[in-house]
């Protein structure tokens, strides 16, 4: 999981062209949105491209998104969980 | 035609290079590419604007432009937000924006949109990012040419100040493309206050040696 959460970091980063962010400034469990990262709706969209690109999962629907999106630990959750299925 | 104007300030920035005020205010490394030049002014004008990292490249270069042409103009001391306006113009539109968006959906196999590149595909984004960061809300317009244009622009600005819809403007052209770029802008003024280069296109020429 560790190494799940290190590398979405990373992919984070890179997508969303976060270039004053290091991935060990990035508190896993911390807000993506609001006061974590401050990342707006574009970047949403991103994560969602980002899930379906790096890990072929797609994110159905708006309610299901917030839960994934809380934090970068509930989007490895989420790829954790649906990835074994 | 007399003139309605007067010029506060302006900018090049090409050829990994960047004057202010017919002076230098940084220059490359000739083996820099833009986005290494280009984070070198964004560094080097000690900004801290976070989006400026994610803009495509001619937003970048807008911008970049607009700090240096504002960086001692204090035009929030003088005018009220709607009373600064921002008119742009260049010749390939987004079109380096549009290709890299097109590559995200060009393969059926491999068809990943992005939305923060299409967010880019329109030309006028460049002067949203410099009245977002600069809190402008007066008159802005974007003019495709085949090239710069000096007389159009600025009979349209001045015109702008005559007919009282501004009072101050960012005005100018901002090209990228294909790695290419070019960006000269300025910041003209209806009231004379102490500028000494009056806003006609024979001046522009001159200071753009256009």
């Amino acid at each position: 999981m560790e190494d799940l959460v290190n590398q979405l970091k990373v992919q984070i980063i890179k997508a969303l062209k976060l270039e004053d962010v290091k991935p060990e400034d990035i508190n896993p469990t911390a807000p993506l949105f609001g006061d974590g990262l401050g990342l707006d709706s574009i970047d949403a969209l991103e994560l969602i491209v980002l899930l379906e690109k790096e890990y072929g999962l797609r994110v159905e629907n708006a309610a299901s998104a917030k839960k994934i999106f809380l934090s970068i630990q509930s989007m490895a959750d989420y790829i954790a969980e649906h990835k074994k299925a | 035609m007399s003139s309605k104007g007067f010029i506060k300030s302006y900018s090049i920035i090409r050829n990994n290079q960047a004057i202010l005020n017919g002076e230098e205010f940084l220059k490359g490394a000739p083996e820099d590419d833009f986005a290494t030049f280009i984070r070198s002014l964004y560094k080097r004008l000690e900004i801290t604007h976070s989006p400026f990292y994610k803009m495509d490249d001619m937003c970048k270069l807008g911008l970049m432009a607009t700090e240096l042409i504002l960086k001692d103009a204090a035009i929030k001391e003088k005018y009220t937000e709607t009373e600064i306006g921002v008119v742009l113009s260049n010749s390939s539109s987004s079109l380096h924006t549009d290709t890299s968006y097109y590559e995200t959906v060009r393969d059926k196999n491999n068809y990943f949109p992005s939305p923060a590149v299409f967010v880019y595909t329109l030309p006028n984004i460049v002067i949203g990012e410099i009245c977002i960061r600069n809190k402008i809300k007066g008159e802005n317009t974007f003019f495709i040419f085949e090239e710069y244009n000096p007389e159009f622009i600025t009979d349209y600005v001045n015109n702008l100040f005559s007919s009282g819809k501004l009072k101050s403007c960012i005005a100018g052209w901002v090209e990228f493309c294909e790695g290419k770029y070019e960006v000269f802008l300025y910041l003209a003024e209806s009231d004379q206050g102490d500028n000494t280069i009056k806003h006609t296109t024979e001046q522009i020429k001159k200071i753009y040696n256009f």
